[in-house]
């Protein structure tokens, strides 16, 4: 029993009550001890990179990095190089086992990283903008010029999903089974893989999003968009969550960081911004471009920059200030595309125009992993128990929300807080009615831009007026209420007739 | 400069050879986990599920008897043995697990109104509406597991005659004296003709009778005048006596928690008493229709199951005011003994259309399936609505669902009317009474 204690507060029966809270403690306290004796047997040890004397941990080099290391890491850092199917981009599986790489002129390769095996190589003929894996590795999906198109492990197509439109960017929540993606007209889509139902279609209205992440913390899809905002989503509203004025120009590319507090955006207006996602608030600030960000399990920062990945660390330990770590240039011509850290790994692969690299990034990975959540030494028949699982404990759309702690808790049925939200609700459609009212054309030279503004407004402001009427009758209520109470309740009947 | 990056050997994390088991690693990290709340409080809603589908407590019927069950006894050195007597005077010995009778003990006249087995296990001793107390004695248990069909028929070892009818027969449980109720309580001996002490109170007949786990002098009676009473052999006179508003059925001491004992009541509900202070209930266990027949506890002492005239059986927990659970079948009757295995996985009810019925304690438990955690998650989250809605579903016969509604309207309507009356008069001439001593009408020493 791991997660969260459930909500108390709103039981009534205090027997149960106390049942309850008593066996929280008991849980919380055999996690504990736990958690305290696993520390001692966790099998391995994280990376590290600690300059001696003068010099600097960025001013190291790969080569001298992998002069260093045994010779199974020293393999890890490789280089792929393809020039023919254009910039390339690249994603891994959630154990950091599998790779999948797809080059923009259509072609889709799956590489074992542990064996360094090539699974499978095709060609799909058509623009690749994006690809995700699906359900640990066995299906993937494929953002192609017109549709999304699901194949297999063995590259034989499954599904061609064509209610995706002109798909640019995809996602996929692992626990929800839904697949997103965003399309150059700003349609987000979620479509459930494991029924094929399509949960949501929404406009954002925003335009097309170039940076699509998912926060995994609460599996909220992020947006940033061409004016400079990066919304925040779930496919049980119509609106987005969270919708935050950015950068100045054009939102680049965005990354989570792991445990959700976190968030990286970048921009053209040459800023590279941190965010703190309890306040919305920018905790710091760098200039330079973007093309990609990614964050690592441990906290890392990859920035992708033209030829260059610059790596930062937060020094601190409150993620206030970030300094560089690494820095590793690739030659001249090389755009970089795409950076992904690999888990439980010390490797970054970085995407680019020539072909696929990985590099080492030490300390960058979580060095134990847990066999239950995702487990790099798999076999078959742990990979078939896990889907059978993951897909039993199939979580539905509508438990995603901001805040995660908030399931398992019950909403207080007071009167008052009902009132308030129908209210809030009602004004707020009627407030989207009146904007969206058509004003009467006129004619004669009496249609001027500015009079028909003002007519608008004057709608919306007396919608508005209606309800801030409101509170005045509240507070009335409350007076009239104070009166009776000092009456018995037998002869509160009278009280009512004495005041009306 | 140092670096150090992580490298795991594979011949580490994976197995040998294919005998071995796969290795597991553990890290309790929560960061590695997102979502762990709504995941588990899925499983919880899915187990809730799952209890629901597998719920199949109804195991299989014992029938032979020609007449109604009328008690039942079980020997707690033998787990697979119950025994069961009936209105004709039929007693048979009932291997449970192939559900046939290994032994007969006919000769009872009448109705057998008790039956109860010595603290070790060799001696069964019934009393019934004959005026008469029998002793019989039990086959060992290997013996009767023969596979023949043939049934053992026994002569009783030794037959006492008294005055007066009998209604039920306890047995001491450390030692040699057992006791039966009837116009008065009487205290026997196995070796003796005649009861070595009798005690009474007031001129009503006992009807039943039930030994203190714990402490062997103690014994609590229920009587017809509605009251119940606590006998301390030692003493010559008895200790406790306590008058409710209607009569007590049948009375469980609680095997763990001994001071505590549970009496089922002619008025729908089971009252737990401390017995040392019994000016107010403990508990008050309300959920039947009918009158509560018998009563009987889990061996470990956190649920007992209750059998009653509306023809079902419950089950309650040892604090809860409602049932866990209800046992229904087209075809059983008025249930009047009900028993808990030794084992505390399955319960034995007897009942009027003549059948022995054993049933699963934990109806949709499942031998050899680990179900610890799938429970505990359910237990995590079951307060919450979507949660509650499932685990409390419960399909009920039709008289009894209606039967239940009418209680509660009849409930509801004296307490607006209660409330009412305090409303109407003067501030403190109406004191309120909890519900666990109202049904007190006082204690006598």
């Amino acid at each position: 029993m791991r997660g969260y204690g459930a909500d108390l507060e709103s039981l009534k029966d205090k027997k149960l009550k106390g049942q309850l809270s008593v066996k929280e403690q008991l849980y919380g306290q055999s996690a504990k001890a736990a958690a305290k004796t696993e520390k001692w047997i966790m099998p391995t040890e994280g990376g590290s990179l600690v300059a001696e004397g003068l010099e600097k941990t960025w001013r190291m080099k790969q080569e001298d990095i992998i002069s260093e290391v045994d010779i199974l890491s020293s393999r890890k850092a490789c280089d792929i190089s393809l020039r023919v199917l254009g910039p390339y981009t690249l994603v891994y599986t959630l154990n950091g086992r599998n790779m999948l790489m797809a080059g923009r002129k259509g072609e889709l390769a799956t590489i074992d990283m542990l064996t360094m095996n090539l699974i499978k190589n095709f060609q799909v003929k058509e623009t690749v903008r994006d690809v995700v894996f699906l359900q640990d590795g066995q299906t993937f999906a494929a953002a192609q010029k017109k549709y999304v198109y699901i194949y297999n492990r063995d590259g034989t197509e499954i599904h061609c999903l064509k209610e995706h439109e002109a798909p640019q960017s995809l996602q996929y929540l692992e626990k929800h089974f839904l697949l997103s993606s965003i399309n150059k007209y700003g349609q987000l889509h979620y479509q459930d893989v494991s029924t094929g139902e399509m949960v949501a279609n929404y406009r954002t209205g925003l335009g097309g999003a170039r940076a699509m992440r998912t926060n995994t913390f609460n599996a909220v899809i992020g947006l940033g968009h061409p004016g400079g905002k990066v919304t925040m989503w779930k496919p049980t509203s119509v609106k987005p969550l969270v919708s935050m004025l950015c950068h100045h120009g054009p939102v680049t590319a965005m990354a989570f960081h792991t445990d959700g507090r976190l968030m990286a955006t970048a921009g053209m207006d040459r800023k590279i911004k941190l965010w703190d996602l309890r306040k919305y608030q920018v905790l710091r600030s760098f200039a330079g471009h973007a093309r990609t960000l990614d964050f690592s399990q441990r906290g890392l920062l990859a920035v992708g920059n033209g030829s260059f990945v610059d790596i930062w660390r937060d020094s601190g330990g409150d993620q206030s200030f970030m300094d560089r770590y690494m820095n590793h240039s690739m030659v001249k011509g090389y755009q970089v595309g795409r950076v992904r850290f690999r888990p439980y790994e010390d490797v970054l692969g970085i995407g680019h125009s020539n072909g696929i690299s990985s590099v080492l990034v030490p300390g960058s990975g979580e060095p134990n992993f847990d066999s239950w959540v995702a487990n790099p030494y798999e076999t078959r028949q742990q990979r078939r128990e896990k889907e059978v699982r993951a897909l039993l404990d199939k979580l539905q759309p509508e438990t995603i929300m901001l805040d995660p702690g908030r399931i398992g808790t019950v909403r207080p049925t007071r009167a008052t807080e009902a009132e308030e939200e129908d209210v809030a609700e009602v004004k707020e459609a009627a407030i989207a009615a009146a904007k969206a009212s058509a004003l009467k054309h006129k004619t004669k030279g009496r249609n001027k831009p500015s009079k028909m503004l003002k007519k608008k407004q004057e709608g919306i402001e007396r919608v508005k007026r209606s309800f801030m009427e409101l509170p005045p009758e509240r507070e009335s209520k409350k007076l009239k209420k104070t009166e009776e109470v000092e009456l018995p309740r037998s002869l509160q009947r009278f009280a009512k007739k004495k005041s009306s | 400069m140092k670096v150090k990056v992580i490298s795991r050997s594979t011949e580490e994390f994976t197995r040998e050879r294919s005998q071995d088991l796969q290795r597991v690693f553990r890290n309790y990290d929560p960061a590695l986990r997102p979502q762990e709340k709504a995941v588990e409080y899925a499983r919880a809603v899915n187990a809730a599920k799952l209890e629901k589908i597998f719920a199949r407590p109804f195991v299989g019927a014992m029938d032979g008897h020609a007449d109604g069950v009328s008690c039942m006894a079980k020997n707690p050195n033998h787990l697979k043995g119950i025994f069961s007597a009936s209105m004709d005077g039929d007693i048979r010995l009932w291997d449970m697990a192939s559900r046939r009778t290994v032994c007969q003990y006919p000769g009872h006249k009448g109705a057998v109104r008790g039956l109860t087995v010595s603290t070790d296990g060799t001696i069964l001793i019934s009393c019934g509406t004959d005026c008469t107390v029998r002793l019989w004695s039990v086959p060992i248990a290997g013996a009767g597991e023969s596979e023949d069909s043939s049934r053992n028929v026994s002569k009783p070892l030794i037959v006492y005659a008294w005055k007066h009818a009998f209604w039920a027969v306890d047995h001491q449980w450390n030692g040699n004296v057992f006791a039966t109720a009837g116009a008065q309580v009487d205290i026997w001996d196995h070796n003796r003709s005649e009861p070595l002490n009798t005690f009474g109170w007031g001129n009503e007949t006992s009807v039943s009778v039930r030994f203190n786990p714990a402490e062997p002098n103690l014994l609590a009676t229920s009587a017809s005048d509605r009251s119940i009473v606590i006998y301390d052999l030692r003493m010559s006179s008895p200790a406790r006596k306590l008058i409710m508003k209607t009569k007590t059925n049948s009375i469980a001491w609680n095997p763990m928690e001994p001071m505590n004992f549970t009496a089922a009541n002619e008025d729908c509900n089971c009252y737990s008493y401390d017995a040392r202070k019994l000016d107010e209930a403990k508990c008050v266990h309300q959920d039947h229709v009918s009158a509560v027949m018998d009563i009987d506890y889990s061996p470990t002492g956190r649920e007992f199951v209750t059998g009653s005239y509306d023809r079902t059986v419950r089950i309650f927990q040892y604090n809860g005011g409602r049932s866990r659970e209800i046992y229904h079948t087209k075809r059983m009757q008025r249930v009047f003994c009900v028993k808990y295995s030794c084992d505390g996985t399955y319960l034995i009810s007897g009942s009027d259309d003549t059948n022995l019925r054993l049933w699963k304690a934990k109806a949709s438990e499942q031998l050899g399936v680990k179900q610890e955690y799938l429970d505990a998650v359910k237990d995590r989250y079951k307060h919450l609505p979507e949660v509650n809605r499932i685990v409390r579903h419960r399909h009920l016969p039709k008289p009894i669902y209606k039967a239940a509604n009418l209680r509660r309207t009849i409930i509801e309507a004296e307490r607006t009317k209660e409330k009412r009356r305090k409303a109407h008069s003067a501030p403190g001439s109406i004191s309120a009474q909890s519900y666990r001593k109202r049904r007190i009408i006082r204690e006598v020493e």
